[in-house]
């Protein structure tokens, strides 16, 4: 429905977007004692670092080939070995996640290659996980870079499985998209766990995210999914992967085990998370248990309580495409006008967003759109406090980085609670905005000579 | 050699550095800063240390020429308050993508620095060189020269690609960018014998305004303060001010030094972190003035000033001082203000047990080990593990440091205290050091450190369920034959039922066991001699219902 377009501007202004290698860091910060390293120069991890810092507030391990001028034209094997070894001996990590750059991408560093040296070399590394993903920073973006590491994952670490052996049925594996936070995962992991079944979530970075507080110093992350458990996800009896990117994931898994696969490209909103409990009381063969029967009466009140408020707001939204996909699917089935979307990067599910046009630019291209079609309602992350301060509107945070608020590993969008909080939330918002910033004067309603202000019906 | 090698060979032969000064000329041409560790780093990069010390020029664009690594993963990440444009808080990289990798990025930075003159009329663009386009040959000397004269504005190119080095050659090579394109490029309308510059003051917070009315009040005019609400303009006149202060040594001497060698600008360097530093550094800025021709009085109006405020702030520091005492205080500031701290903290009665001098000078140590005497406690590199360690066996009751070693303190569950560039509060001058106290304070004896350190009541190692179980069951035991002591021993340290001193239980026990029926007679038994009003009561009426509590405790 959506025509999906690309802003030409010479200079990205405001960008939405990140780096496709920090997605790539992001998927591996999600498995246990892992250590994510970056094949680039200081600054490309220490940037990296930075965001997650902000965003989760929790101390983030992450390391640096720190290439410098020479290395870099050299070629990194050095860099890279030593960076291995370094890590090796000093954190004792259970896996060791690299992704490249642009500086490495250009010159063209054959890491595969060096990976079977280093092992030759030093047959103490053996045992220890290494796993590469070519990720160039001129290429694509977060998302991608996120897409790619889970697949490589499964490549790399799952054992392969025949097809004809007896499945472990109340196994699932769960593949999660960037989009989803902590919170949203533990949500998950408890509906799954309602319903009789074991998951494993591929990253799972509410494992190692959420703020828990360890007992001991780790320099590594501390939890997620082990490369043990992951190494037997191909006994599962499904797949379930959770927005359109994990599709690629979810490919991997079934080419490489054979457990079939269901993917939910969205998971908020009434009828995604119908679909989405019956899917899995089919999977489980257990009946939908009466707490989500409670839960989904209450979303339903919360959609009745809330479309005065939000029905007829024109969204300007900008994130990453399932993101946007998700959030701007539940709001349009709420009643609001989807009016100006930017994503940072191609997706087939960027076709299905309900609106006439989507740009894949940046946040100056969503505050001019914004403006000109006088939304009134601006959904990003954190970087777009900026425009929505400008255009005087009010402004929900969204995705990531979320570097000036609280509690964003915790925000949750999905399953029938997910949903009913976000509503709220957003709901509040507009109430809020209207009793500070919309308060009528005496001239508000007089008709100018344009006649009268008519708001046009949304367009389907 | 490359025109970029060159520069950075000029900034080592840097000769107002005292390191660089006592250095072998082959250790010179190393620099100053360890090559960085592959798989044991975790700074910033050369552009990053470009970028964070020209971005608070508020009325100039800063475009970074990459791809969107460089920009899109780290724009927005230091506040540095602006009193005019917020053009500054924009971000602009040409985002360049594969086939300007291929085909090379200039034709698309050209571009883009006529989009952003078109859409924002900047005074002058910043033109940042990262890692991908200088590896491929992109000139953007050459970029920047043709779009200045076509575009008819200042457009500055800083080469300072991330893998040149560290974050503090970034600094540098940014001053020299400063001193090759701005510096000396304008004549201001007017100069007073009265105008001093400020260099390496960022002005984080806005905490220079926490200072400026003090100069307003002496008459003193900040010419240009680089970088700190920075005017382009403001830097491009800065030639003509009669007297320099460094702030930040570390971040660019070079331009402080060069700026005395070509326009004869003397500078000294000085904090204004601090009560002590900042009337110094008040009284060196008036006497450096007077020496340059301002009339002899300043020095008195500056003394003056120097009295009252000091006289203010220490009136408001007299407050904290007992409820510092005996506080113990580790400072792991990356080194580079460790000293103007050290003596602010000492002022208020705070004990130091550490402060780390990675970063330091060897100036900065001997002026640590002036203002904390024998004790110094210098820590040349501190791991997270040690610091979870020290912290862990409450070595210090506050750690104040930059945001990336905040975990390692918050989740052994100490106080801490951000004083590093992150921080939202401002701490200079005699303003900034009593609101640093304040925050001490708030931190210290926030009531969520007792609750937080208690371990979950399943998580006590010495008592398993099982133990805990057949005690409940020993109680019960006890309940039909009473052993208060036992029974005291059993229940443990369990929080009292009104007032601090009496046990609800044992209370209890008292009087259905023992027949207990006068309120002394229990405050006795029950080792509380103070029972406060409210459990007095309490007690009057278990004694009153005592057949029916006698009932329940059978049952």
């Amino acid at each position: 429905m959506a025509i999906v377009t690309s802003s030409n501007k010479a200079c990205s202004s405001n960008p939405l977007k990140m780096s496709q290698p920090i997605g790539g860091s992001f998927a591996f910060l999600g498995l246990r004692g892992a250590m994510p390293l970056l094949h680039g120069s200081q600054g490309c991890t220490s940037f990296g670092l930075t965001l997650f810092v902000r965003h989760f507030k929790e101390a983030v391990p992450l390391q640096t080939t720190a290439m410098s001028e020479v290395a870099t034209v050299l070629g990194g094997y050095e860099n890279v070995e030593q960076a291995i070894l370094n890590i090796y001996n000093r954190t004792k990590p259970e896996i060791i996640g690299i992704n490249s750059t642009g500086v490495t991408e250009t010159k063209g560093d054959d890491v595969e290659a060096f990976i079977r040296l280093i092992r030759q070399k030093h047959p103490q590394l053996e045992k220890v996980p290494l796993v590469y993903v070519s990720t160039p920073d001129f290429k694509d973006a977060f998302q991608d870079g996120w897409e790619r590491t889970v697949a490589r994952v499964i490549e790399v670490l799952v054992d392969p499985v025949d097809a004809a052996a007896p499945r472990d049925l109340s196994r699932v594996n769960v593949l999660p998209g960037c989009h989803l936070t902590p919170g949203d995962l533990d949500e998950l992991r408890t509906i799954l766990e309602d319903f009789g079944l074991r998951p494993s979530f591929l990253p799972d970075i509410a494992g190692s995210l959420d703020g828990h507080i360890p007992d001991e110093f780790t320099p590594t992350t501390i939890g997620g999914i082990g490369v043990d458990e992951i190494a037997t996800m191909g006994q599962a009896a499904w797949t379930i992967a959770i927005g359109a990117q994990m599709r690629r994931a979810a490919e991997a898994m079934q080419a490489r085990t054979g457990v079939p696969f269901r993917l939910f490209e969205r998971l908020c909103g009434l009828v995604p998370s119908d679909v989405f409990i019956a899917s899995v009381s089919e999977i489980s063969g257990k009946p939908v248990p009466p707490k989500y029967r409670r839960q989904r009466g209450q979303l339903a009140d919360a959609m009745l309580d809330a479309h005065f408020h939000i029905g007829g707001r024109k969204l300007a939204i900008g994130a990453e495409p399932d993101l946007l996909f998700d959030i701007s699917s539940m709001l349009y089935e709420m009643g609001a006008q989807l009016t100006a979307a930017v994503t940072t990067t191609a997706s087939p599910v960027l076709e299905r967003v309900r609106m006439g046009e989507v740009v894949i630019g940046d946040l100056e291209d969503l505050e001019e759109l914004a403006k000109t079609r006088e939304c009134d309602l601006l959904i990003s992350h954190s970087h777009g406090r900026q425009a929505a301060a400008r255009l005087n509107i009010p402004f929900y945070r969204a995705g990531f980085p979320m570097f000036d608020r609280l509690g964003a590993g915790h925000q949750m969008t999905v399953g029938y609670r997910g949903t009913r909080e976000l509503i709220f939330d957003l709901a509040n918002l507009i109430i809020t905005d209207r009793e500070d910033n919309r308060q009528p004067t005496p001239d508000t309603w007089r008709i100018t000579d344009n006649g009268l202000h008519v708001v046009p019906p949304r367009p389907n | 050699m490359t025109s970029l090698s060159a520069t950075i060979q000029g900034v080592f032969n840097e000769a107002n550095c005292v390191e660089n000064a006592n250095k072998s000329a082959a250790a010179r041409k190393k620099g100053c800063t360890k090559q960085a560790q592959p798989g044991g780093a975790v700074g910033g990069c050369a552009f990053d240390g470009a970028k964070i010390a020209l971005q608070p020029f508020t009325d100039v664009a800063h475009l970074v020429h990459g791809p969107i690594a460089c920009e899109g993963n780290s724009w927005d990440n230091r506040g540095s308050a602006s009193s005019g444009s917020d053009l500054w808080r924009r971000s602009f990289t040409t985002d360049m993508q594969e086939i300007d990798v291929v085909f090379g990025g200039e034709k698309r930075l050209y571009k883009a620095i006529r989009e952003i003159i078109r859409k924002y009329h900047p005074s002058a663009i910043f033109v940042y060189q990262t890692c991908v386009p200088a590896m491929i040959g992109d000139d953007i000397d050459a970029v920047c020269k043709i779009a200045t004269a076509k575009c008819g504005r200042p457009v500055i190119p800083v080469n300072a690609p991330g893998f040149v080095g560290s974050k503090n050659l970034g600094n540098k090579l940014a001053g020299e960018a400063l001193l090759r394109y701005v510096i000396g490029t304008q004549e201001p309308d007017y100069t007073t014998p009265y105008d001093i510059n400020l260099i390496g003051e960022y002005n984080l917070s806005g905490e220079f305004w926490q200072v400026k009315p003090l100069l307003d009040e002496l008459g003193i005019r900040v010419l240009s303060c680089i970088s700190g609400d920075g005017r382009y303009r403001d830097v491009a006149c800065s030639h003509r001010a009669r007297a320099a202060m460094m702030v930040c040594s570390k971040s660019l001497i070079n331009v402080a030094s060069k700026m005395k060698e070509r326009y004869g600008i003397p500078f000294f360097e000085g904090s204004f972190y601090g009560i002590q530093d900042s009337s110094e550094s008040l009284r060196e800025i008036a006497r450096m003035l007077i020496e340059r021709g301002a009339p002899a009085e300043l020095m008195e109006r500056t003394e003056l000033t120097v009295a009252r405020e000091e006289a203010k702030a220490r009136a408001a520091i007299e407050f904290f001082k007992p409820r510092f005492a005996g506080k113990k205080v580790l400072l792991v500031t990356g080194g580079v203000k460790s000293w103007s701290v050290v003596a602010a903290l000492q002022e208020a009665g705070l004990e130091i047990v550490g402060t780390s001098v990675k970063k330091s000078t060897m100036k900065d140590k001997e002026r640590i080990q002036k203002v904390m005497g024998h004790d110094a406690h210098m820590i040349e590199d501190l791991t997270p593990r040690e610091m979870y360690k020290m912290l862990k066996e409450a070595k210090a009751d506050i750690m104040l440091s930059g945001g990336k070693s905040q975990f390692v303190a918050l989740k052994t569950a100490t106080p801490w205290l951000d004083i590093n560039q992150e921080r939202c509060h401002a701490y200079m001058g005699y303003l900034g050091i009593v609101k640093l106290m304040e925050e001490i304070d708030k931190a210290l004896y926030n009531p969520i450190w007792d609750q937080l350190r208690k371990p979950a009541p399943w998580d006590d190692a010495d008592v398993s369920w099982k133990a805990k179980s057949l005690a409940q069951v020993e109680v019960a035991t006890v309940d039909v034959e009473p052993n208060l002591e036992r029974v005291e021993k059993a229940r443990g340290a369990k929080r009292s039922f009104r007032c601090q001193n009496l046990d609800l239980g044992v209370t209890k026990e008292s009087v259905v066991a023992l027949g207990s029926t006068t309120v002394d007679d229990i405050a006795q038994r029950t080792k509380a001699p103070d029972v406060c009003g409210a459990s007095e009561r309490a007690i009057v009426d278990m004694t009153a219902a005592q057949p029916t509590s006698t009932q329940q405790a059978a049952e």
